[in-house]
């Protein structure tokens, strides 16, 4: 038995690659090492509630029949209807520092009106910063040098509160290096968060994953899980079987691994020693709090869809020396979006920088005390800035840099991957393809376009040559 | 298949590739990519769709063949003459 392609890894991207491929009549096998799909977007399900996990909202919302678009282009390549994503628009966000907020929304006039208005000084070059990421073209799949955001940014715009406020967003949502962001992935979050905006499926990471799985078995694609890949074997540089953990063995002319790029290229026999480098391996990653609420999050004086704040003048988007930073962070109001009907619960969730290396070291009893201690420091922390909802909560939980590694196998926890990408996928194995947060492109409708577009480079645009 | 059929056969495939689209109106000598804004990635889709339906090649020299609803029959009709709108 021998497959066309063997895809690692059931998260959007893997799913994505897979759907494409099977649509076309490929005999695909998607192996996913975890019991639930989505990677590191993905759901678990506690106390009869079902939590999204890495989703907090979809960016590069776009009106359905914008078909030039990033959620454009993966819907029509996917076959799904706008309608099929039941998305809804955030109601607005904010971008909040000690003495400075910047609002925005779905429609960009609002975020220039708010640049106008905080930092008149800073509009003009805020403009022309703005025609510079129109006309870029980010989603160019050839590798090009390292660029800083922070060097162009600083040609741009002098006022420093205003640089870190625009990146505190960016970064967050997207960034794997520390301090500085490669300047087309700059773009991309630019344009992805402010320029087309936060969406939310109804049903969350839930409804998405498994609408994208039914439609990948409905066309005949195969979905192994519990399945984990100990090794990727290929000799003179082309790629022959898989060994799983059991010890099975699988063959296939081509794979795709969405389990990051170092990931995958430690389980390489014979070893690709320089590539499989893990000080290479990203290092940024977060811990998150969720807080299900007795009372609506607006009632609580949480009006906004998505807030990025930080509570210091200046903002660090780095690994913190303690086991969080609660000087920065995320705050999500998932009700706060635009939904026909309101959801069940209020849910306020709390995300801040955190270090893989401190929460590693700690041992088991101490790992569950510092969870709850940091969740205490943040909280009192957000408090001093936001109000206090710690009366409303019915139900709450947090994971860390660790929980994130041991669920989706990223090094590090690292969400946002390695800071080298790999953005044409090529591996030094000619039939072994990286996709996912690895490839480059970035989010949920980053990831899904990352599996569609390695899948169509690949895989279907390839004059197969017939397999001796 | 006459020319009508292949026309029905490509209209159909337009529904597919993009679902959020009103193939009823679809003019035959306005472009394609201009009234549906269709880029490489679909093209590349029209065609892998013709050879999984009626095992049809489209070389890449011939993509711009697909410009048009009325260049898509011009060039496709011959090679689905012998073709049943089946399936």
């Amino acid at each position: 038995m021998k497959y066309d392609v063997i895809i690692i890894g059931s998260g959007l991207s893997g799913l994505a690659a897979g759907i494409r491929l099977a649509m076309f009549d490929k005999k695909v096998l998607i192996v996913e090492k975890h019991t639930v799909v989505g990677g590191l977007n993905s759901f678990y399900i506690r106390k009869h509630r079902t939590i999204d996990v890495g989703l907090h909202a979809m960016t590069n919302y776009a009106p359905k029949g914008a078909r030039n678009t990033p959620l454009g282009k993966l819907l029509k390549q996917l076959r799904f209807s706008h309608d099929d994503f039941r998305l809804h628009e955030q109601e607005m966000s904010e971008i909040r520092f000690p003495d400075k907020c910047l609002r925005f929304t779905n429609d960009f006039d609002l975020l220039q009106q708010e640049v106008r208005e905080q930092f008149p000084d800073a509009m003009d070059g805020f403009m022309k910063l703005v025609a510079k990421i129109e006309s870029f073209d980010e989603l160019s799949l050839t590798t090009s040098e390292w660029t800083s955001a922070r060097d162009i940014l600083s040609d741009y715009i002098s006022n420093p509160v205003l640089i870190d406020m625009l990146f505190c967003p960016l970064m967050y949502y997207g960034n794997a290096s520390e301090r500085d962001m490669d300047f087309y992935q700059f773009v991309i979050m630019f344009k992805s968060i402010f320029m087309e905006g936060f969406a939310k499926p109804v049903g969350g990471m839930y409804y998405i994953l498994n609408l994208m799985v039914d439609r990948y078995k409905s066309l005949g694609g195969e979905l192994r899980m519990g399945v984990e890949v100990q090794s990727i074997n290929s000799a003179k540089g082309v790629f022959e079987s898989l060994t799983l953990a059991g010890g099975e063995h699988l063959q296939a002319d081509a794979v795709i691994s969405s389990m990051g790029r170092i990931e995958t290229f430690k389980r390489c026999e014979p070893a690709l020693v320089n590539e499989a480098d893990e000080s290479l391996a990203g290092q940024v990653s977060f811990m998150e709090s969720l807080f299900a609420l007795g009372r609506e999050p607006k009632d609580l004086g949480y009006e906004r869809s998505i807030v990025f704040f930080c509570t210091e003048d200046r903002f660090r988007y780095e690994v913190p020396t303690n086991l969080i930073d609660i000087s920065s962070g995320v705050l999500c109001c998932p009700n706060n979006f635009k939904y026909p009907e309101p959801l069940s619960e209020g849910m306020i969730r709390l995300t801040n920088l955190a270090s893989f290396g401190l929460w590693d070291a700690l041992p088991r009893r101490d790992y569950i005390d510092a969870k709850k201690e940091w969740r205490t420091r943040a909280l009192e922390n957000l408090f001093t800035f936001f109000p206090d909802f710690r009366d409303s909560v019915v139900f709450l939980d947090s994971f860390t840099p660790k929980t994130i590694l041991k669920y989706t196998g990223h090094l590090n926890g690292a969400v946002y991957g390695s800071p080298a990408k790999a953005k044409d996928g090529t591996t030094p194995v000619r039939n072994l393809f990286i996709c996912g947060t690895d490839q480059g492109f970035l989010g949920i409708v980053g990831a899904t376009l990352s599996g569609i577009s390695m899948a169509n480079l690949h895989i279907l645009q390839k004059k197969v040559a017939p397999s001796a | 298949m006459t020319r009508d059929e292949v026309r029905q056969a490509v209209v159909s495939i337009l529904a597919d590739i993009a679902p959020d689209e009103d193939v009823s109106s679809i003019k035959d000598d306005v472009t394609l990519r201009e009234q549906m804004d269709l880029d490489s990635m679909d093209f590349l889709d029209i065609v892998m769709e013709l050879r999984k339906r009626f095992n049809v090649e489209v070389p890449e020299s011939d993509y711009q063949q697909l410009v048009s609803m009325a260049s898509c029959v011009q060039y496709l009709q011959p090679l689905l003459k012998d073709r049943q709108l089946a399936s």
